[in-house]
């Protein structure tokens, strides 16, 4: 085992796909001679050269239009848009064409991109550089969505996102890129559609996923003290979901939360309460909750900030609502 | 430039192949037996001839709504093409496209598109991955004067110039976005003038005549395989029909499209042909007659095939992934 950062971990993803395989490339706004805005690129520059991370004008839709085009033609490019928020420049070449020229065509293009998106708010960048959007990205067929909490799953997440034949929208929380967590040595691939149960419990499920899984932990942590024994399950993967994991779990809780940073209406973790109650909502003994960061643009001021966004503090309160 | 005869047949080929396939397309959309949304290229055949005639099977476009002349030019075939217009299982998109996203990466089409300007960036990833292996293809960007509104097409632009990719840039100026006329939409007569923010060649040609549309993108594509980067081409052209199927074109004058057909590209050609030797008139005859074969053959494969197995709309989101159907 060995120590690793989440950005670190992000970085030796790409890294490792970049010496094995010619032809991924890395191309975006500052990821070269700068090393990324957030540093996750710092050292690809200059081990790999210009050719293979290459900084790009700043223009969001010519970067996904370009990952777009070369994916087509034989390329596996990794754009990075420096914030999530940007993705509405480039929109059009995510949502009209990325998700939907294989499928247009028949079946007869592969697309095989991964599209970077630092997200999440908590670093004072207010309104347009710290939203959670993946609901828009998971509403979209054709898009694959993943979202690691920690280095190693940022690695195995990433080795399997660079190989797949499809477009995969790659979130990263800007608030992890300096945790530093536990990493094998030899890192393999995460298959996409599993999630991981980072703490086993009898009494409820609380879903999450990037950073929110540390205020699941935590939450979970503070209920032990009270006998509430909580699972707590990372989904890693929003696109794929691991539908079986969430049910089983349902079944041996019977209570379900939901944590993310999205404002609460229309997040993506409304699609999986609403897939809950579908599948398993006999198995339920209570409403399924919700926690989610408040329904207004993220806030400058840290005071604003941190009531907005959600805590482990309201993760508890959501749990002791349930019984 | 010294054309071959067997260039120029070859040209004049492709212009009737995409006039008579889209006049039958039009008869089919009028009688129902074809439906959506069908934009025509008549009147427009020179330009995605001259372009595609001076590229290489190995080298890509990328296309517009108005794809269907793109498409032909490129070696598209007319029985996929047609069969996709009537949405059977043996359509270039298996149905799932129709008119406006049809696509055969293996001829290098990389697919219609319904977004007005979506090629232009899509045509830069192409022409970065042409730079990145090494090897000397070129993608040829087709897209309509309206779309050099659209910020994708200074987005383009930019970044082609700026990295020098092998990619030009064809603009088809048919002097309307769709209802709105060129003078009406943008501030500028000649589109090619937009190339000198990009410190590139810009150059406007008579888009009806399909020898100069062929020597401006020649020299295009020369320039792009040697490594020295995009051109913009305007060509200066008229669509016949409305912007879709169906649209009554109030916003024109019938005068304005009579003088426009006066300068149709075909009998321009078939002119050339005659008085330069290249075909006899009963050689013309019968090549024409040969297309209207053809498409009648296309017709026929499209009626005779089946439509897709309802089943198949969850497939092809994904390489591996086959969405959930429906039970009923």
């Amino acid at each position: 085992m060995r120590e690793l950062t989440y950005g670190q971990g992000i970085k030796e993803g790409m890294r490792i796909k970049m010496l094995e395989n010619p032809d991924v490339c890395i191309f975006g706004e500052d990821v070269g001679l700068f090393g990324g805005c957030f540093g996750v690129t710092a050292g690809l520059f200059e081990e790999f050269g210009e050719k293979r991370v290459r900084d790009t004008p700043i223009s969001e839709g010519a970067i996904i239009g370009a990952a777009v085009g070369s994916a087509a033609v034989g390329l596996r490019p990794i754009p990075e848009l420096m914030f999530v928020d940007f993705a509405t420049v480039g929109m059009d070449q995510l949502v009209n064409q990325a998700a939907k020229m294989r499928y247009m065509f028949g079946g007869k293009l592969n697309l095989p991109m991964v599209v970077r998106l630092p997200s999440g708010g908590g670093v004072a960048a207010a309104a347009q550089h710290s939203q959670s959007l993946e609901a828009w990205f998971t509403h979209v067929p054709g898009l694959k969505v993943v979202y690691p909490s920690n280095a190693q799953d940022a690695i195995g997440l990433m080795l399997t996102a660079i190989d797949d034949d499809n477009p995969v929208i790659y979130l990263e929380n800007k608030t992890l890129y300096a945790m530093p967590g536990e990493v094998e040595d030899e890192v393999k691939p995460i298959p996409f559609g599993k999630a991981n149960i980072k703490k086993e419990g009898s009494d409820v499920t609380i879903i999450s996923y990037g950073k929110q899984v540390y205020d699941a932990l935590k939450a979970a942590e503070l209920l032990a003290k009270d006998g509430i024994d909580a699972e707590v399950i990372d989904l890693r993967s929003l696109y794929p979901l691991d539908k079986e994991a969430i049910v089983e779990s349902v079944k041996k809780t019977h209570k379900v939360v939901l944590v993310s940073e999205e404002a609460k209406r229309g997040a993506y973790t409304g699609d999986v309460a609403a897939m809950i109650a579908e599948e398993c909502f006999y198995e339920c003994d209570a409403p399924i909750k919700r926690v989610g960061a408040l329904n207004c643009p993220i806030p400058f001021s840290s005071v604003l900030e941190s009531y907005v966004l959600p805590s482990a503090e309201d993760v508890v309160q959501a749990v002791k609502s349930l019984f | 430039m010294k054309l071959s005869n067997e260039n120029i047949i070859e040209m004049y080929t492709k212009m009737i192949r995409i006039r008579k396939f889209e006049n039958r397309a039009m008869n089919l959309f009028a009688e129902g037996q074809i439906g959506g949304f069908v934009h025509l290229y008549i009147g427009e055949e020179a330009v995605a001839t001259g372009v595609c005639s001076s590229l290489r099977p190995d080298d890509y476009i990328t296309s517009t709504h108005r794809g269907h002349g793109h498409i032909i030019a490129k070696g598209g075939d007319l029985k996929y093409m047609m069969a996709e217009l009537f949405g059977k299982e043996t359509g270039y998109c298996k149905g799932k496209g129709g008119s406006m996203h049809i696509a055969d990466a293996t001829k290098g089409i990389l697919g219609a598109n319904g977004i007005v300007g979506a090629g232009h960036n899509i045509a830069c990833g192409a022409g970065l991955a042409f730079q990145y292996k090494g090897t000397d293809q070129v993608c040829a960007c087709f897209f309509g004067d309206a779309s050099t509104n659209q910020s994708t097409f200074h987005e383009g632009l930019n970044l082609a110039s700026t990295w020098k990719l092998p990619v030009v840039f064809v603009c088809e100026n048919n002097g309307y976005g769709i209802s709105v006329s060129q003078a009406r939409h943008q501030n500028i007569t000649d589109i090619s003038q937009r190339a000198v923010a990009y410190n590139i060649p810009g150059i406007t040609v008579d888009g009806n005549d399909v020898f100069a549309v062929y020597e401006a993108v020649n020299e295009a594509v020369a320039r792009a395989r040697k490594g020295q980067g995009p051109t913009l081409i305007e060509c200066k052209t008229y669509r016949w029909r409305g912007h879709f199927e169906g649209d009554p074109t109030v916003y024109r004058p019938v005068e304005e499209l009579e003088q426009w057909k006066k300068k149709d590209p075909i009998p321009r050609v078939e002119k050339y042909i005659l008085e330069n030797n290249v075909m006899t008139q009963a050689e013309l005859d019968q090549l024409n007659t040969d297309i209207d074969v053809l498409v009648e053959e296309a017709v026929d494969f499209a009626l005779d095939s089946k439509m897709p197995d309802v089943a198949s709309a969850v497939e092809d989101v994904y390489t591996d992934i086959v969405e959930e159907g429906r039970t009923r």
